[in-house]
């Protein structure tokens, strides 16, 4: 669906409001829009699990909120600035408060460098306190995310597993204290035992420094664990904002509803719930389809569909879906078409 | 390679004439020989795989699955490799095969499909020829039958327009769709036995489904055997038949599906099973993770090597090395206190009593970063000094043992605990 609208935007003094962000890359016919007309906010102390597929934008909005990759419109006021009208040197500063931590944690450390520098390093490029202080500073840090300091000050990203690299770059993130963190998809790379570990890391250092996150993930299980509020991506445009336990409970938006039901639940007796898998593949963001984006996959898809481009409204209090035929509660089965049938004659035989 | 042969063809059964299990491997031990020291990636695996049935293999990164697999096949180079053990499938000890006799196998007879399929396919050829190839040397087919018979599987693999894929180089093509071609490259000579090597990560969730049902139906069409590798618990739930559960280069668990999940034995499962986050949970639940992280291969721990991180770890389990044992028909367990028998309940009371930290961690007592923090260091220690929490084996075991309070477990614990802990009794 993937639609316009800022229904889904609350008041105008919450810690960030994203509004009407348009990300482009390329020239010409082969111009990508990997996020055109996203507008979100989270309030302070809130997190905001942002989902979707691979290439629906979600990093790219992750990016642009930190400016790593300037919005080519739209803007982003965070604590009541406009980051994207800043010159380079406010930019610089008020990026001091909005922190990433990345996918793979051990190619986001420098390999020739000590953990401790690494983890110094923000300090020292802002000249905060003296050496001594800065390494007092990064050591409290690493010991508050589970490292062992004496062995970050000897030892190089190499030493440590992904998970302990991955802690190393929260600590990172964490030393010029932000109020914002942005996470794009930092457990997707960890083993299962070792993802529980570091979600539950994140959600302690929230709830102890009041950070609020923006958490970037494609898993629905652990964008439901982490968040307090959930945002569904397609294609560049938001489906469907609501908080995790309506959203999962009561899928409006078509997509929402296909992606729930793809999840492979760990346990066998909770098997064939009439699961209606999503079939074909995300269309080229090049040449997107009009009208609702999600049209081409989507079941229910009507003439309208085509032709009107949904906009985002208000389904229950909390809940926004942009769809012009949302899911009735509670979810009826759907008849979706399965994966797509064989064609021709089976090709295999013995030789 | 001319498709002429010199060699005499090694003969294999139908799979329908069959009388042994399609697949039989029996204490396979695959070590590396690494400047580290002996690198055991494989430490004794055993299990035998029917026709038609699907074997999930379960396990973190550095458990040795992916290994396993290449292990089966004979296809990790002979540089400072010790394998033993035996390997039969079909009739034939695959292990003591030449390479040459092994061409005989790969393709026709059990084939591999590879996680990464951008690096697995070669990027300078067309899907056409990397398509063909196989068809043409192994089932000797002229240009134009493999080139139809090609066709004929993209569309089976369901993809759309297979004519035109054909001339597509395979950075053409989206990542699900390259995983279609390395299914069809991997069915094109018909194996009886299909390793499928993580077929799905790094895919999305919604092409994970796809693929997973392709795969399924295919198999079901073939009645292929089918050893399904993934680090996913949730991937292989409905999906397979039996799961082998794989812990520091060996099998811990093994049962059928149901079994595994209804009457869980090995601390290492259920713990697995508990750290997923569950979309049945309200949000914000605290997930139950298993603290400090797999041991490395090369220098394993004496006694069992869940032990450091193990909720029910005692003394003896630092020390002695858990045998295989039984607990019903197909299930087996390497465990002295395992989950849901007596011994295993009196084994965590008297761990959360004594404050063990991955015990407390477990039953949900802890909270807290600076707690769980500590978690992670103490286990640490328990490695090094090789005892748990110093008064664990202190208190007497005669003790009323207050039951402590677990948090509902996610897999119900079965009807009766008591007939339960009574099937687990066959020591070894």
């Amino acid at each position: 669906m993937a639609g316009s609208g800022t229904a889904q935007l609350r008041g105008d003094d919450l810690l960030l409001r994203v509004e009407h962000l348009v990300v482009e890359f390329g020239k010409g016919p082969r111009r990508v829009r990997a996020v055109s007309d996203v507008s979100f906010d989270v309030a302070a102390g809130e997190t905001l699990g942002l989902v979707g597929e691979s290439g629906c934008g979600k990093s790219t909005t992750g990016r642009a909120v930190a400016l790593v990759h300037p919005p080519d419109q739209g803007s982003v006021r965070f604590a009541g600035t406009d980051l994207t009208t800043l010159n380079q040197r406010d930019l610089r500063q008020a990026r001091t408060k909005v922190q990433m931590v990345f996918q793979d944690p051990i190619s986001s450390l420098n390999p020739r460098r000590r953990v401790l520098d690494s983890v110094m390093e923000p300090l020292s490029i802002w000249g905060i306190g003296s050496n001594e202080e800065r390494k007092a500073k990064a050591r409290q840090t690493l010991e508050s995310v589970g490292i062992n300091p004496s062995d970050a000050s000897s030892q190089r990203p190499i030493e440590f597993s992904g998970g302990q690299c991955q802690r190393i770059s929260i600590a990172r993130a964490l030393m010029l204290e932000p109020s914002l963190l942005i996470c794009d998809e930092p457990v997707s790379a960890l083993d299962v035992s070792v993802q529980a570990q570091i979600l539950n890391l994140l959600d302690d250092l929230k709830r102890e420094r009041g950070l609020t996150m923006v958490f970037i993930a494609h898993d629905l299980a652990v964008v439901k664990n982490v968040s307090d509020r959930v945002a569904v991506m397609y294609l560049g445009k938001l489906c469907e904002v609501a908080p995790p336990d309506t959203l999962y409970r009561h899928p409006a938006h078509p997509y929402t509803a296909a992606l729930l039901a793809s999840i492979p639940e760990p346990d066998p007796s909770a098997a064939t719930n009439g699961r209606a898998p999503l079939s074909g593949e995300l269309p080229s963001p090049t040449d997107p389809p009009s009208g609702c984006r999600f049209r081409t996959r989507c079941p229910y898809a009507q003439e309208k569909c085509a032709i009107e481009e949904p906009e985002m409204r208000a389904l229950g209090p909390d809940h926004f879906v942009a769809c012009h035929f949302p899911l009735a509660r509670p979810m009826v089965s759907t008849e979706a078409p399965a994966v797509a049938e064989p064609v021709g004659a089976s090709p295999f035989s013995n030789a | 390679m001319s498709p002429r042969r010199r060699r005499p063809h090694l003969v294999f059964p139908d799979a329908s004439e069959l009388e042994e299990p399609l697949l039989d491997v029996q204490d396979l031990r695959t070590y590396f020989h690494t400047a580290r020291g002996v690198v055991k990636a494989n430490d004794g695996v055993s299990f035998t795989l029917n026709r038609g049935k699907t074997l999930g293999v379960v396990g973190e990164s550095g458990s040795g699955k992916t290994v396993l697999t290449r292990s089966i096949m004979g296809l990790l180079p002979n540089i400072q490799l010790e394998r033993s053990g035996s390997v039969r499938f079909a009739g034939h000890e695959l292990t003591s095969l030449t390479a040459h006799q092994l061409r005989d196998v790969w393709g026709t007879q059990m084939a591999v499909i590879f996680q990464d399929p951008m690096t697995a396919l070669n990027p300078v050829v067309r899907v056409d020829r990397q398509l063909t190839e196989s068809l043409r040397i192994r089932l000797g087919l002229d240009r134009r039958a493999a080139h139809d018979t090609a066709i004929a599987l993209l569309g089976s693999v369901g993809i759309p327009a297979p004519e035109q894929r054909m001339r597509n180089y395979p950075h053409e093509l989206s990542g699900g769709m390259r995983q279609r071609v390395m299914i069809a490259i991997a069915l094109a000579c018909g194996p009886k036995l299909v390793l499928a090597d993580e077929p799905t990560t790094g895919l999305d969730v919604t092409l994970q489904a796809q693929i997973l049902d392709l795969l399924a139906s295919l198999q079901r069409e073939r009645s292929m055997g089918m050893i399904l590798v993934t680090h996913d618990l949730g991937v292989v739930a409905n999906r397979a038949d039996d799961i082998a559960v794989m812990y520091a280069g060996r099998i811990v668990e093994q049962a059928p599906t149901k079994d595994l999940f209804s009457h869980t034995r090995m601390p290492y499962t259920e713990a697995l099973l508990r750290s997923i986050p569950r979309l049945a949970d309200p949000s914000h639940t605290r997930l139950r993770a298993i603290p400090g992280r797999p041991p490395d291969l090369a220098s394993l721990p004496d006694g069992c090597p869940f032990a450091p991180r193990c909720p029910y770890a005692q003394d003896r389990c630092l020390t002695d090395d858990p045998p295989p044992r039984t607990a019903g028909a197909g299930h087996l367990f390497r465990c002295w206190f395992p989950v849901g028998s007596p011994e295993g309940e009196d084994a965590l009371a008297r761990n959360v009593a004594a404050g063990v930290p991955a015990a407390l961690a477990f039953t949900g007592a802890l909270a807290g970063a600076a707690i769980s923090v500590t978690t992670v260091s103490v286990t640490a220690t328990a490695v090094v000094t090789g005892s748990l929490a110093p008064d664990a084996s202190l208190v007497p075991p005669a003790v009323p043992l207050v039951v402590p309070p677990v948090v509902p477990p996610v897999v119900s614990p079965g009807p009766a605990e008591g007939a339960n802990g009574d099937a687990t009794a066959g020591e070894s």
